[in-house]
């Protein structure tokens, strides 16, 4: 009797184990993988393909007649005006003034930005002052205060300068508060525990904990500065890329026009790249 | 040098936080501070190291800090509060560089204090590299190196997970039998008050009152986990703590 269900016991549990090994036999499949994305990666060549592709598209569009003369140049029209222009000397007559505006207008505005910056974000005196000021003069359109810079600053370089400083300032001021807001607390609060300095505190833990703000802050205000520097050349000066541009947009020279804006896309692109070796100096120690 | 603490009270626009806290903390003991979350523990803190004024009461040093004492009341962080620029080595350095120290002496200070906390092959790790337990320790090295009268430590092993609490307690045990320093150490963790402190204060829920003080006489590095004394004693806090827990958590946040 007791045998008998033990027996019967067993071959129930062998039916059910055999059961279970049927049902995964027919059901085992790996989970489902649905992680990933949502994190940028490192596909260097992608953009450089992407340019390439949209080259050789308008030269073939051109070529085949589908794109009118008039609308787009040609590519390879845009290469060999350019150069003939690096051939011609030109090239470094019009690039070497508007470099050196923007370096100086844009160091200028870029460190009083920075320097007026840290102190709205350290004393509320200052921040109470100042930021409806920096509020009031970031929407301007810097290019509509050329005149009264010509006035200021003279007609030639000083106008310049001040027209790319001032529009380098503003976003810059509002990065850096920005970054020295966001510094975290707790660093601060430790400093003060072991008695640091107000100016250590400043200079070794809120500086250096508003660095990244302030860098990708400069990203903005540099690419602006480049804009301000063409509207300004544009309006007055003899060399110079705007200058250059203008002369070409004013004959319809497509051509030269496009040389222009391809030599300003690889300012800007050159800026962004000294940025990005800043960058990776100053910030070594994020992840 | 000794703290005493004399009827503090302490509120935040009118939510009083810690009423009536009086308290001596010996030189050369561990003081813990235990009670439910939210009822002042951080706050009293603030207030014994100068970082926050209290609104009534006041905290008196008797005597004054040894001599050698760069920084007497000296904090040890929850999340630590490293630097994440600076390495191991420049997080120390950090606190010893206002203090006219020249570098020699920085230098001997930060290979006295790394070789204490057993760090001494990470002299130039950034943060980031570290494991949660080996930050802790950067930053109790960090405070070891400015020689505090009197070390303040906000639920310093709370980050962290057990295995490697059990080894940093294991560590500031030996730190102190090594060099009996002052502390005053607030923790939620009962376990911990019972391995480190001299004495345990017990807290209510908030306003944060003395509900009791226990002391531990035994030595600490008598204490082994398991010990039926120290069981206890930890059996006997969590019968206290656990009403207050129990109310203070069914408090409203906004109290
Ligand atoms: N700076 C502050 N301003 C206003 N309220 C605060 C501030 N700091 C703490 N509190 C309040 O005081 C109470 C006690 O906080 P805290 O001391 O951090 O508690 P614990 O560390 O014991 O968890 C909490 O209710 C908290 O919201
Ligand atoms: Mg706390």
């Amino acid at each position: 009797m007791a045998d008998s269900t033990a027996t019967a016991a067993k071959a129930a549990e062998a039916r059910a184990a055999e059961a279970t090994a049927a049902a995964t036999k027919d059901t085992r499949r790996p989970v489902r993988f649905r992680g990933g994305g949502f994190v940028p990666q490192s596909r260097r060549w992608i953009g450089l393909a992407v340019f390439i592709i949209l080259l050789l598209a308008t030269e073939a569009g051109t070529r085949s007649g589908f794109i009118s003369n008039l609308t787009l140049p040609r590519p390879s029209d845009v290469l060999a005006t350019f150069v003939e222009l690096f051939q011609s000397g030109l090239l470094w007559k019009h690039l070497l003034p508007s470099v050196s505006r923007l370096i100086v207008g844009a160091l200028l505005g870029a460190t009083v930005g920075i320097g007026v910056g840290i102190m709205i974000g350290l004393f509320s005196l200052v921040r109470a002052g100042l930021v409806p000021l920096v509020a009031a003069i970031f929407p301007i359109p810097k290019i509509a205060l050329l005149p009264l810079f010509v006035i200021w600053f003279g007609i030639d370089e000083g106008s310049k300068y001040a027209l790319i400083a001032f529009g380098t300032f503003t976003p810059t001021v509002v990065a850096t508060y920005g970054a020295v807001d966001n510094v975290d607390r707790t660093l601060i609060r430790m400093g003060q525990s072991f008695s640091l300095t107000w100016f250590s505190i400043v200079r070794k833990i809120v500086l250096p904990g508003a660095m990244p703000g302030i860098l990708s802050g400069l990203r903005v205000s540099l690419a602006i500065a480049i804009i301000l520097l063409v509207a300004a050349e544009m309006l007055g000066a003899e060399y110079g890329i705007g200058a250059y541009i203008l002369e070409a947009g004013a004959l319809y020279d497509l051509e030269r026009l496009f040389v222009g804006v391809t030599i300003l896309s690889i300012l800007g692109i050159c800026v962004s790249a000294a940025l990005t070796q800043i960058e990776k100096h100053l910030l070594r120690w994020r992840v | 040098m000794d703290l005493q603490l004399e009827n503090i009270g302490h509120s935040y626009d009118g939510l009083t936080v810690l009423q009536d806290i009086s308290l001596n903390i010996p030189t050369g003991k561990i003081v813990c501070v235990v009670g439910p979350s939210g009822c002042g523990k951080s706050t009293l803190l603030r207030l014994i190291g100068g970082l926050e004024q209290p609104t009534s009461g006041q905290v008196l040093q008797l005597g004054s800090p040894p001599a050698h004492s760069i920084n007497p009341l000296t904090y040890v962080f929850q999340d630590f509060a490293l630097l994440p620029w600076r390495t191991v080595e420049g997080n120390i350095s950090l606190v010893l560089e206002d203090h006219h120290l020249n570098a020699s002496d920085i230098k001997t200070i930060i290979d006295d204090v790394l070789a204490r906390t057993k760090l001494s092959d990470f002299r130039v790790a950034l943060p980031r590299q570290l494991s949660g337990g080996m930050k802790q320790r950067v930053a109790i090295a960090r405070a070891l190196a400015v020689n505090p009268a009197v070390m303040l430590m906000d639920e310093p092993l709370s980050a962290l997970d057990s295995q490697t609490r059990e080894l940093l307690m294991d560590d500031l045990i030996g730190l102190w039998i090594r060099e009996k320093f002052t502390a005053v150490y607030v923790t939620h963790n009962l376990n911990e008050a019972v391995r480190l402190g001299h004495s345990i204060v017990i807290l209510s829920r908030r306003p944060g009152q003395i509900r009791e003080v226990v002391d531990i006489d035994l030595p600490l590095d008598q204490r082994r986990p398991g010990d039926p004394e120290l069981e206890s004693k930890q059996q006997h806090l969590w019968q206290m703590m656990r009403d207050e827990a129990e109310a203070a958590d069914k408090e409203l946040i906004s109290g």
